[in-house]
């Protein structure tokens, strides 16, 4: 078990990082000599101004008219885009891994927060599950692989709620975490999870062609 | 529910006689291989499925939420099957597809609007319907006003001398009214070029007739060509029909430069603002148009705010005012749209929701263009609208664009709303100060 | 009217019609148009008693008519209007062509004017005019009309077969050819544009949609054996006949002569190419990148390019300098030889070079005063409208023709003065 731990978060660790920086930079490359290479137009149509009034609008909970529309799906997916980075950035036992390991340190949240916000990832997790299942919209767009991303996601925290909480095994727990950990990290850049990368530029794009051209509001 | 009906049309029953499997894929492949790139990769990638585009659709809105008309559900059953299968899809797949991109997409953007991503839906359902047309799918009707564009220039087979005579006889009516009034015809280096599209000379000569007047009226050193270029239209962009949708536009922008104009400025139509100033200019390598387009709203508020119109009477009766997609989400002109008919009419009661949020008429993008088969199909997916319309309780609705008019008195007959329909030129040529004749 | 060579050249100034000058017989003036000369101007009026005819200087057309319209000068000095007198006609120099038609519009000049042609429609069935004389063969359908540069021949897009209401399968195997002098040829397309006639009048050469996708250049009825996904108006080698023309491979455009490509398509776009004179070059305006134009020549671009539009492309008639207006932020210019001109203007017209090419020269407008800019510089006059200038033989003197104060004034001036 503990030479399974050492693996995970050893040289697993370093490789799913890698892979997600990596993978990151090729999808980022891709995308970018594809549009060189063929859509070389959209860049004359590439605002920074507008790109970025459309990303600050649509960053704002309940700024756009869709939010509203949708408030309580609205609240639940910034709550979970909240609870995932903060958690993975400011949770003291990761802070404390990256300062071993590195030597860099930054504040942290208190470990009461972090839980309470890891369950409510995992919560929203199960929100969007649902919401999969009950909306007619939403499951008529929904495969298996929709399902699969979920938990994907959900797991680092699911293991990561155990492992805190010493329920089961916390070795086993905390290898766990680990390892799921990696998966989704290996996953972002060759999944639909690769939105983490996208959404910026496909927000700036049609933001600054709704802004610059277009003139008028995206949201 | 209402229940989805595949429609028998014959320029697509005809066009997948001929299909072969190996022509849909490698048509497919094709499109999607060198006339794509970035965008849709990314946009297919990005999408997380979350379905939030849904409500931005009148269609899916109006067919009691049946998902399958919902943006992504649309999306789901076009380019989804077409990139998964890497284009091998049936020919009935195909003729699916098409009633789909082709009559159930009005291209509004509203949808884009809605998505957190803003992922262009209508960009892909543009894709689906190049597609459709390399496979010679597209749908009768307005296949044949495809056909119009490409041997006349214009939308609807006029002929070079029915364009002249139809400005010269509207002139000649003008003159009743003012006498001294023209149509300047070929008048080079005159500021304004004024362009219409093909229905105008063929059965709404009175727009002509009350666009010359305003003119006349305003003062202004304007003209319209005498020869083909001079409709602004264009259903070779809905048709994906990218080639005669450039040498439409390149004929449109090289009429208005032969002239000298310092712009041109366009009737009330939404489409054919789009591709002239978003769509068509691009394909040809201006990034915008080389001659600035000016539409009819803006021109209207142009020409209020110079003082050169001058308002003599209101109306009395309360209206309503109905954003085209095209000039609203495509060109934010809602605003000066309304500073124009508050300053005509007395009480203007707004839809919901309204502006850059407006609920499309269903009719844009081509789908009213298909003609007689999807008619049906287009009313009764457009019940959204209609209890806009009628929760307004108005007996008058201004509409600033010629599918919007088409498909609101569709809409307006099939849902029995006692209301009329009006262009805002019809509005102002009633109401403003005019000299006595 | 006299060779150019001929005219007054005299240095000097002279108002030839004081267009203030008050006569009771018209109810309304419109559009101003310069004989070549300068010695006339024209204008259609509309009398007290409604109906129209045509005032050159101070006399009026002796004929009336219920419309005129397309006031045109040709290029030998007569004066063309297309008249209504219950028929459509033609009217040169006031006399109307004998026979009247349903319709006559687009009046076509050769270069040098001896020969006038223009479109017409009768009994719903379209064709051509020359010098008078129609088309043998009228068609149920005709655009695009063209007259040779010589003025022997006459072509247009022609639609030889009906077509009814909606019948895309049948549009789709061809109803559509070239009619050159009125003689189809034996081939229909699916569609037919811009027949161009080459300079021995022995060829005609068009653009042809083979099907919905296909497109190539048709010559006397036969096309290239390539199809390209796009292509534009071809033109002709002036001694050797040979047919260039844009085309559009992989999305990008470059040019193919009788069919292979000479320009590798890299351009975002690439059109009214023409050879020089020699036929030794070919030059064409290009977009190279993504909204930016310039001219090429032989597929090389120029350096300077424009960001919104570049126009006119034109050639000295020894073929060794080109010139074109630009429009870059909504201000116009001329870009001669790559060189822009420092100064821009609200709008600039056709340039024109001396017969030696060593000058340019074109009508310029700012804040609604015209002049005439010669190798960028201006003349010290401004009008309320003026014509394009003309040069003289040796390139020495220029023509100007303008309006000032209401009076239409005829100005021959050194070009070195102007340049001074």
């Amino acid at each position: 078990m503990e030479r399974i731990y050492i693996l995970v978060s050893g040289p697993l660790a370093w490789i799913a990082w890698s892979v997600l920086i990596l993978g990151s930079i090729y999808r980022l490359w891709q995308v970018f000599s594809l549009a060189k290479q063929k859509e070389q137009v959209l860049f004359s149509y590439i605002s920074l101004k507008y790109a970025l009034r459309s990303i600050i609008n649509w960053s704002i909970p309940w700024n756009t008219t869709n939010m509203r529309l949708h408030p309580i799906f609205t609240g639940v997916a910034f709550l979970f885009h909240i609870g995932f980075f903060v958690i993975l950035i400011f949770l003291s036992a990761h802070v404390i891994m990256i300062e071993e390991g590195f030597g860099l340190s930054w504040p942290t949240i208190p470990d009461a927060l972090a839980d309470v916000m890891a369950f409510l990832v995992v919560g929203a997790c199960i929100f969007f599950g649902v919401r999969r299942i009950v909306r007619p919209e939403v499951a008529f767009v929904t495969d298996w692989t929709d399902f699969a991303l979920l938990g994907l996601v959900a797991a680092p925290f699911l293991t990561g709620i155990l492992a805190y909480h010493q329920w089961g095994d916390p070795l086993l727990m905390t290898i766990l975490h680990m390892l799921s950990a990696e998966i989704l990290l290996i996953s972002i850049p060759f999944t639909r999870l690769v939105h983490m990368l996208f959404a910026p530029f496909t927000r700036g794009y049609i933001g600054s062609e709704f802004g610059m051209v277009r003139h008028v509001k995206d949201w | 529910m209402k229940e989805r009906v595949w429609i028998k049309d014959e320029g697509i029953e005809r066009g997948a006689e001929a299909l072969t499997p190996e022509r849909i894929e490698r048509t497919i492949n094709a499109v999607l291989g060198n006339e794509t790139g970035a965008r849709l990769m990314a946009y297919v990638e990005t999408c997380v499925h979350c379905g939030l585009c849904s409500e931005a659709c009148h269609f899916y809105l109006s067919r009691d939420k049946d998902p399958s008309y919902a943006p992504v559900g649309k999306v789901k059953q076009t380019i989804w099957p077409m990139l998964k299968h890497k284009g091998k899809v049936s020919v009935e797949f195909m003729k699916q597809a098409t009633q789909i991109a082709q009559t159930e997409c009005n291209l509004c953007r509203r949808c884009v609007q809605y998505c957190p991503f803003g992922i262009d839906i209508a960009y892909m359902m543009s894709l689906v319907r190049r597609i459709v047309h390399k496979l010679e799918l597209t749908p009768l009707y307005i296949q044949d006003t495809a056909h119009s564009h490409s041997a006349t220039l214009n939308q609807m087979w006029v002929k070079d001398d029915e364009w002249i005579d139809a400005l010269h006889w509207q002139e000649d009516e003008i003159r009743e009214e003012i006498p001294n009034a023209r149509i300047p015809l070929e008048k080079e280096g005159a500021d304004i070029m004024y362009s219409v599209i093909g229905p105008e000379p063929k059965f709404r000569t009175q727009l002509i007739y009350q666009a010359a007047v305003i003119m006349n009226v305003a003062g202004l050193n304007w003209t319209m060509p005498a020869t083909p270029g001079w409709d602004n239209s264009d259903m070779a962009m809905f048709t994906g029909d990218s080639e005669i949708m450039a040498r439409l536009k390149r004929a449109h922008f090289e009429t208005a430069a032969r002239l000298r104009v310092k712009k041109i400025v366009m009737g009330e139509c939404g489409h054919a603002f789009r591709s002239v100033y978003d769509t068509g200019n691009r394909v040809l390598g201006w990034r915008m148009p080389p001659i600035p387009v000016i539409h009819a709203l803006e021109f209207y508020w142009d020409l209020l705010n110079e003082g050169r119109i001058k308002v003599a009477k209101q109306i009395e009766e309360p209206v309503t005012f109905h954003d085209p997609c095209n000039v609203v989400r495509g060109r934010g002109l809602h605003e000066k749209a309304r500073e124009v008919v508050r300053a005509f009419c007395k009480n203007l009661v707004e839809m919901h929701p309204n502006r850059e949020h407006n609920l499309c008429c269903a009719a844009g993008g081509g789908v009213i263009n298909c003609g007689p088969p999807f008619k049906n199909a287009r009313v009764e997916s457009n019940s959204a609208k209609a209890e806009q319309l009628k929760a307004t309780g108005v007996k008058l609705c201004i509409a600033p664009c010629h599918n919007c008019h088409g498909g609101l008195d569709d809409i307006i007959h099939k849902y029995g709303l006692d209301m009329e329909l009006k262009f805002l030129g019809e509005i102002i040529y009633e109401c403003m100060e005019k000299p006595e004749a | 009217m006299t060779p150019q060579a001929q005219w007054d050249w005299s240095i000097g100034s002279k108002t030839v019609f004081d267009l203030a000058v008050n006569n009771d017989e018209i109810a309304w003036r419109e559009e101003n148009e310069a004989s070549p000369d300068g010695e006339q101007i024209a204008a259609i009026v509309r009398t007290q008693d409604e109906t129209f005819t045509v005032q050159v200087n101070d006399e009026l057309w002796p004929n009336q008519f219920d419309r005129v319209w397309y006031l045109r000068y040709s290029p030998d000095g007569r004066l063309t209007a297309l008249v209504n007198d219950g028929d459509w006609k033609l009217c040169i120099d006031g006399e109307p062509w004998e026979e009247g038609y349903g319709f006559v519009w687009n009046t076509l000049f050769s270069q040098d004017g001896s020969v006038i042609a223009c479109c017409v429609s009768d009994s719903m069935q379209y064709g051509m005019i020359k010098d008078g004389e129609i088309w043998p063969n009228l068609f149920i359908n005709a655009n695009n009309f063209v007259l040779s540069t010589d003025g022997s021949h006459t072509a247009a897009a022609v639609q030889t077969i009906p077509l009814g209401q909606a019948e895309i399968f049948k549009f789709k195997q061809g109803v559509f050819s070239v009619a050159v002098d009125g003689e189809a040829w034996d081939r229909n397309f699916v569609n037919v544009w811009t027949p161009v006639i080459s300079p021995d009048g022995t060829h005609v050469a068009a653009q042809v949609r083979l099907n919905l996708f296909d497109y190539t250049i048709a010559c006397n009825g036969n096309t290239w054996n390539e199809t390209f996904a796009q292509v534009w108006e071809p033109c002709f080698h002036p001694k050797t006949n040979a047919i260039a023309a844009p085309v559009r491979l992989g999305g990008k455009w470059g040019l193919a002569v009788d069919g292979q490509v000479v320009w590798k398509p890299h351009f975002f776009q690439v059109w009214h190419q023409r050879y020089t004179p020699d036929g030794n070059h070919i030059v064409a305006i290009v977009c190279p990148q993504y909204g930016r134009w310039t001219v090429a020549k032989d597929g090389i671009s120029w350096k300077n390019t424009f960001g919104d539009m570049l126009l006119d492309l034109t050639l000295s008639s020894n073929g060794q300098r080109i010139a074109a207006v630009g429009k870059e932020n909504e201000r116009w210019t001329i870009i001669v030889d790559d060189k822009i001109w420092p100064n821009n203007y609200d709008m600039c017209w056709k340039p024109v070079f001396s017969p030696n090419g060593e000058h340019v020269a074109c009508k310029v407008e700012r804040s609604k005063k015209y002049t005439i800019i010669i190798d960028g510089a201006p003349y010290n006059r401004d009008f309320s409208h003026c014509w394009n200038p003309v040069f003289n033989q040796d390139g020495t003197l220029i023509l100007i023709r303008g309006i000032i104060d209401n009076k239409y004034i005829r100005i021959v001036e050194k070009v070195s003065n102007i340049l001074k």
